[in-house]
């Protein structure tokens, strides 16, 4: 049995909960003002995830490439998932949605290229 | 000089949608001239995820978000001109710009588009004691050298502001390996959003010291230190609350204002509410012909909202181009009641509406369990109950044409907040 208080993100209230867990499992959410913020602790509290986005060094420019988890990765593996990506190189010509890592730290989720670099620039 | 039927100043997500709409409109005569080089405005620096849900019901980064449109503008074949900024706009809606590689173009425009957007409330402004060292940066200046341009601004960093952006730095500078000592605002509640307090401070343990702020900047060629303080009641620094902290750099996020230099000498006339034109229901200013849109007109949350008003600006700029706008008909004034600042458009052409009247503005504090009423004349048309309103998140509103038009003789219509 332990507690754990988080900030629901579901509206601008941002209320307060404070969340019951019993191995591993949510048992009772207080302080939530609607549904969505027992939904909301559920998954926070047992499985918090993050779309993270970042730059990756582009051969030949100063300026970077963003890039984008294509699906949401576990919190706890957001620092492996950055210090892998950083040590990408992208090559231009890339496409918005081009495919920079297949498999980011085993969390089945690729890294994709959110704007367009053309062959040319710098 | 040029003949052009629409002209639109800036190719950031107002001007991009303002001319996609004009074209679809019917708009054969169109010019977009953005000063950057490359569309996409502030939106290219963006590249945190977020934008999109409204529009195209699915969560975008900035580039992607502005790719979209460039792509629409694209297919369309509307004529851009990057690298040209316009130097003045007059009110017989004669343009001036230049550009490294046309020289000094002039056009005249049957209807013009203000999407200028906004700029960042500078050091200057806050008056914050010390030298002037290096390392003090807004917090949008300090995204484009990073996402855009590739430089690190500095590795230990205070961040003073809790506006979005600055918060989104916080997270930002934290995944490109600097460490964020605080986030520090002079409000007892943040003017960011919750989601980002929570996903962007709270997520990587950085503090958010409500009710402080930095009372002394340390340091003579690079920043050394700050110093921050409590604050009172009256945003007075409490005397012995004072804690310094050892940084390279501190971020400012304390507010943005509508860059209207160019409307201002085209004579438009500007509200002190929004720091935007004044505007009516179609979005056109007080000179004829010329229409404002995105963060020149009032600074947004959210781009989704940007691109369905800067549609409407679009749309509106075409039909008075083309002649079939219609003249001003019965002018309906738009007033801020208690608890309601900067409500657009402030005036409403009743006769003119073809659909619904959209209002905005931002609640003058936070409310829980309050109401916003619209009254025409002192008679109410419209109450709607809020859980929560505050100054960080403006408030949308529809109200049907035909609740507008009987009531429509030269009157007052009113938005405020009952709590």
């Amino acid at each position: 049995m332990s507690a754990e208080t988080i900030t629901c993100v579901g509206c601008p209230m941002g209320c307060r909960l404070n969340v019951q867990l019993e191995d591993g499992k949510v048992t009772g959410v207080d302080g939530a003002g609607c549904g969505r913020g027992a939904a909301y602790a559920r998954q926070e509290c047992v499985c918090p995830t993050r779309v993270v986005t970042t730059l990756v060094k582009v051969e030949g420019r100063r300026a970077p490439l963003s890039v984008k988890t294509s699906r949401p990765v576990p919190k706890a593996r957001i620092a492996a998932c950055l210090k892998a990506i950083h040590e990408v190189r992208a090559v231009p010509p890339v496409r918005v949605g081009d495919v920079l890592v297949r498999n980011i730290c085993d969390t089945g989720v690729e890294v994709v290229a959110t704007m367009e670099i053309s062959k040319g620039g710098t | 000089m040029t003949d052009i039927d629409t002209l639109i100043i800036g190719g950031g997500p107002a001007g991009l949608a303002a001319a996609v709409a004009a074209r679809e409109a019917g708009c054969e005569n169109l010019l977009l001239l953005e000063r950057d080089e490359a569309l996409g405005g502030i939106l290219r620096q963006c590249i945190h995820t977020g934008f999109g849900l409204h529009v195209f019901k699915e969560e975008l980064t900035g580039p992607e978000y502005a790719q979209r449109f460039a792509d629409q503008v694209r297919a369309l074949k509307i004529p851009v001109q990057c690298g040209t900024t316009v130097l003045d706009v007059t009110g017989e809606r004669v343009v001036t710009a230049v550009s490294p590689q046309r020289g000094i173009q002039r056009f005249r425009a049957r209807a013009i588009v203000l999407a200028m957007g906004c700029r960042e409330r500078t050091r200057g402004a806050l008056m914050i004691p010390g030298w002037r060292p290096a390392g003090v940066y807004t917090a949008g200046t300090a995204q484009r050298f990073v996402n855009l341009e590739g430089w690190m601004p500095g590795r230990r960093v205070v961040i003073l502001g809790s506006g979005d952006i600055g918060l989104i730095m916080a997270r930002r500078m934290t995944f490109e390996g600097a460490e964020v000592l605080a986030c520090v605002e002079l409000m007892p509640f943040s003017s960011g959003l919750t989601r980002n307090v929570v996903q962007c401070l709270d997520d990587y343990g950085i503090p958010l010291l409500l009710s402080h702020t930095v009372t002394e900047i340390h340091g003579r060629e690079r920043v050394e230190g700050v110093t921050v303080a409590q604050v009172d009641a009256q945003r007075r620094p409490v005397p012995g609350s004072e804690r310094r902290f050892a940084c390279d750099t501190l971020l400012l996020s304390v507010g943005l204002i509508p860059e209207n230099e160019l409307s201002k000498a085209a004579g438009v006339a500007l509200s002190p509410a929004t720091s935007g034109a004044v505007v009516d229901e179609a979005l056109q200013t007080s000179v004829p012909g010329l229409f404002a849109c995105g963060n020149v007109l009032h600074v947004h949350d959210l781009v989704d909202h940007v691109s369905e008003e800067a549609a409407r600006a679009g749309r509106s700029a075409a039909a008075y181009a083309q002649g079939t706008l219609g003249t001003q008909g019965t002018g309906l004034r738009v007033v801020d009641g208690p608890g309601v600042r900067g409500v657009v458009p402030q005036f409403v052409n009743a006769a003119r509406l073809t659909d619904e009247l959209t209002v905005m503005f931002r609640p003058a504090a936070v409310y829980r369990d309050a109401s916003v009423v619209v009254r025409i004349g002192g008679e109410e048309i419209l109450r709607k109950k809020q859980r929560i309103l505050t100054p960080g998140e403006m408030v949308r509103l529809t109200v049907r044409r035909e609740q507008v038009l009987p009531r429509a003789q030269g009157r007052e219509l009113s938005v405020e907040v009952m709590p």
